[in-house]
């Protein structure tokens, strides 16, 4: 009886979500194009098939079966479609600001595919992004990983299938700042973000274990007790079952160690840390735990934990072993990736194959899609970007963007006006000034609107 | 043979540094030689280029070289001039959320005669990370209120105000605008143009009691028994009416570029530089029949309007440009000031073309400030204010091999290299 309620409930709640999601996957012939595959080196004047969505075959002299229209990639380049594993794009919300921790929230109840800021993405090349929770708590709650499928109004196709689970935690000045200094509760330290995760952690095994007992007990005992059900506790121990990824917020080396040493003490090996200024001065304990490194190729001094950084830090952190990659936490920083990831190059000397796996294969490692996206190979997603020049070039222009096969951006004939919903309150009367964008941590959008709400400025 | 000598010896000075000696910039007289020079006014040369006295001496092909010079061999490298930055905060800030180490906005409106360079802290972290990217050269501007005050362009090396002031500075006045500051501003449009037009006649307030200055000051110039009460902030502003002092007019949108420009040309200022200016392409004709110059910056950055293509910002410097505005190139930032030579070649890529965006970073803002007798370009008799680099500077692959500022080379290090010399290898690493 339970077991038929539970059933047909589970599928009403599934059934719309499923049926609505209609995802367009194009067929296309990409001729003639420098190769850049990231995992399998350069490939000069060679093509690429793609057939419903995916990389069916890469060489010379290809040939398109009928139907399949050719796009002549002649003096241009040709890579995997970028990926930023840290962004704040295609979602309405960023941070529920109320508890230090939010396991509960989920950021894909919130994706918003009429955010332009997805289309500017796309023309900067980057096909796929990790929407994440900002950083005012401690644990913020579970992110999504989206392709740019700009063009759909509806959510459910941003929704990368079959992605991990990720869930957004934060270290330092954020969540002290939200909490212990706005709110007057733990944690005000790093000593109390600590307790935040194992408190969480225990909590969580506490619960699994409940659960686990009435699962034996309901057997023998049909009038066994079923525990109350808690979200916050089942998406923490999802996290201990290790079918969660933690992407950590973190700037100082000591912080970052605390997060390794609870991770160690509770089994959880998935573990990727995100802005990582510090992370060059433990990069050996990073690599010798598999822990990987999400960074700014150059972002420093905003705040005090970030003023003991170095440009060098993606280069020092990938020399030493860690896979790493360079992200944006922006909606201007992610339409040029590639040029961020270039600066590797200026502070590391990196080489081009490894300033390129930066963006491509390596937040797919992250993200644990790494065999679906994040280099040109037969059998992956035809997510790919293609440049006039060599990417890692200043003076590169993103000229196409394909996600699934589908031509998403393309620089010679998209309209320059791709808004999929005009506002007339936003857009066009609204001019701001944007010295200050880069300057203040996204991650920390919609923290203070309390606070700003108090000074009489709202948001709507 | 001699040369070799002194070769040698350089190299061992060279080693004295990299054995974490103390590091220091000196003066003295240099042989680069066989290098590719890019002049940006006399095209591109090869040859050698002379620096004594902290000028450049000589340059081009069959220059020789003077006995007693350290040489140093650019086989294979190119001299550019040093990049010059046509508006940041950088020295004001060290840590931009900690507000007392932030510099950058004395209280009150109208503050003109408040003095950058007076907080420019020469020791500031981000001023070594700054210049080890070939920026020798950064105008220094204060923020907020009306007239923030009075901006320097400095050299970026060297320890007091003196050693450090690069011949230019301008009064910043903030053009009342109609925009909002930012995403959580949600003032309605009404109240928006009530406080613009609020702060227009507040700016004209404030001019009108300039020019009574003026009227007032000249007048007791000529008459002894009368007395003029201190004044700084119109004393300031008076510089600027006399001409004396160009007012760097901040504006962006384009109905306030517009506004700005009418109301410096009723107000007959003399020189005016109108900086920001994003939203310039949209009335670039106007700007260039009003013949004033521009300092635009950020180029990397998002358009000004959600309907507005997305490579607007990339291209506007180059949209302005072609309209036949002197436009300069500016990154407006505090401790990123080294991307200026990327902001340069996204606009070079979106349209301004390398030539022209190379000079939105050299000569045109040394032109602009008129300081272009010492500064800008690679020519006999100017600064020695120049990098020695493995090729086209906005190029991110691109290394810097030496560099001279104001006639001093600058070690090339900073906190940022440091901790890359201490951590690529970490001793003790995962064991100790």
């Amino acid at each position: 009886m339970f077991k038929i309620f539970w059933a047909s409930s589970l599928g009403v709640l599934l059934l719309p979500g499923l049926l609505s999601a209609q995802v367009t996957r194009g067929s296309l012939l990409i001729r003639n194009g420098t190769v850049l595959t990231v995992t399998r080196g350069n490939l000069e004047n060679a093509d690429i098939l793609v057939e419903n969505g995916k990389i069916t075959a890469i060489g010379k002299g290809l040939t398109a079966p009928s139907g399949v229209k050719t796009l002549d990639a002649s003096g241009k380049y040709v890579m995997p479609g970028i990926i930023d594993a840290h962004s704040h794009i295609g979602i309405d919300v960023v941070n529920e600001a109320s508890r230090p921790s939010t396991a509960d929230v989920w950021v894909g109840d919130a994706l918003d595919p009429l955010d332009l800021s997805v289309y500017r993405a796309l023309a900067g090349g980057v096909t796929a992004s990790h929407a994440m929770h900002g950083s005012a708590n401690a644990v913020g709650g579970e992110c999504e990983t989206i392709k740019h499928r700009y063009g759909t109004l509806n959510p459910e196709d941003m929704r990368m299938e079959g992605a991990p689970r990720t869930i957004k935690f934060a270290l330092g000045e954020n969540p002290m700042r939200v909490h212990g200094e706005g709110n007057r509760i733990v944690p005000a330290t790093r000593m109390g973000v600590e307790q935040i995760f194992r408190k969480g952690f225990d909590e969580a095994k506490a619960y699994m274990a409940e659960w686990e007992a009435f699962e034996k007990e309901k057997g023998k005992n049909p009038a066994a007790i079923r525990p109350v059900y808690n979200r916050r506790h089942e998406v923490m121990g999802e996290v201990l079952r290790g079918n969660i990824i933690i992407h950590c917020h973190s700037y100082r080396s000591d912080e970052i160690l605390m997060l390794l040493a609870v991770c160690k003490d509770y089994g959880v090996k998935r573990l990727v840390f995100q802005h990582t200024n510090e992370g060059f001065k433990v990069a050996p304990e990073l690599a010798a735990a598999g822990a990987m490194a999400s960074v700014f190729a150059d972002w420093w001094a905003y705040k005090f934990e970030v003023y003991y950084s170095t440009a060098y830090n993606a280069a020092i952190l990938a020399k030493n072993g860690v896979v790493t990659s360079i992200n944006s936490d922006s909606e201007e920083y992610i339409r040029h990736l590639y040029h961020e990831a270039a600066k590797t190059q200026r502070y590391g000397n990196l080489s081009d194959e490894e300033a390129l796996a930066m963006i491509t294969i390596n937040p797919a490692r992250q993200l644990g899609i790494e065999q679906r996206v994040g280099s040109l190979e037969v059998g992956k997603d035809a997510d790919i970007a293609i440049f006039d020049g060599h990417p890692l070039s200043v003076y590169a222009i993103p000229q196409y963007t394909l996600v699934d096969g589908v031509i998403r951006f393309n620089r010679a004939t998209d309209a320059a006006d791709q808004r999929l919903q005009a506002s007339a309150t936003r857009a066009e009367t609204s001019f701001t000034l944007l010295k200050e964008q880069h300057h203040f941590d996204r991650c920390l959008e919609g923290a203070f609107d309390q606070t700003l709400a108090f000074f009489g400025i709202s948001r709507e | 043979m001699k040369s070799n000598i002194i070769r040698v010896l350089f190299f061992c000075l060279l080693a004295h540094f990299a054995a974490g000696q103390v590091k220091k910039s000196s003066k003295g007289t240099f042989a680069l030689t066989n290098a590719t020079l890019e002049t940006i006014t006399k095209g591109r040369q090869t040859g050698n280029l002379i620096i004594r006295d902290g000028k450049i001496e000589s340059l081009g092909p069959g220059v020789a070289v003077p006995s007693g010079a350290t040489i140093i061999d650019c086989q294979g490298l190119t001299i550019y001039p040093g990049l010059i930055d046509g508006g940041t905060q950088l020295g004001l800030v060290e840590v931009s959320s900690i507000s007392l180490t932030d510099d950058t906005d004395e209280l009150g409106e109208l503050t003109p005669h408040m003095e950058a360079i007076t907080a420019f802290n020469t020791s500031a972290t981000a001023v070594a990370v700054t210049r080890v990217d070939g920026i020798s050269t950064a105008l220094v501007v204060p923020q907020g209120g009306l007239f923030p005050g009075t901006a320097s362009l400095v050299n970026l090396v060297g320890y007091t105000p003196d050693q450090i002031y690069a011949g230019f500075r301008g009064v910043v006045l903030n053009f009342p605008g109609s925009g909002r500051r930012g995403f959580w501003d949600r003032r309605s449009d009404e109240d928006l143009k009530k406080e613009e037009e609020k702060a227009l006649r507040q700016l004209n307030e404030v001019w009108t009691e300039a020019q009574y200055y003026v009227q007032v000051t000249d007048a007791a110039a000529k008459n002894a028994a009368l007395r003029v009460a201190a004044n700084p902030e119109m004393a300031r502003l008076a510089e600027v009416i006399r001409g004396t002092m160009p007012l760097l007019i901040e504006t962006n949108r384009a109905a306030d570029i517009e506004a700005a420009i009418r109301w410096a040309q009723d107000k007959k200022i003399p020189k005016v530089i109108l900086t920001g200016v994003a939203e310039g392409w949209r009335v670039a004709d106007k700007i260039a029949k009003a013949g004033y110059p521009v300092i635009t910056g950020p180029v990397i950055a998002l358009p000004t309007r959600g309907s507005d293509a997305y490579d607007k910002a990339y291209a506007n410097a180059g949209l302005m440009a072609k309209a036949g505005v002197k436009v300069a190139i500016r990154s407006n930032d505090s401790e990123n000031v080294r991307n200026l030579p990327f902001h340069a070649g996204f606009a070079a890529a979106y349209g301004m073309g390398k030539e022209e965006a190379l000079r939105a970073v050299t000569i045109t803002p040394a032109e602009i400030m008129g300081v272009a007798d010492k500064l800008g370009s690679l020519e006999a008799g100017k600064t020695a204010s120049l990098m020695i680099t493995t090729g086209d500077p906005f190029e991110p692959k691109t290394q810097i091999r030496y560099l001279f500022i104001d006639g001093w080379i600058v070690p090339l290090d900073s906190r940022q290299i440091q901790l890359y010399e201490e951590f690529l290898n970490r001793s003790p690493g995962l064991k100790k």
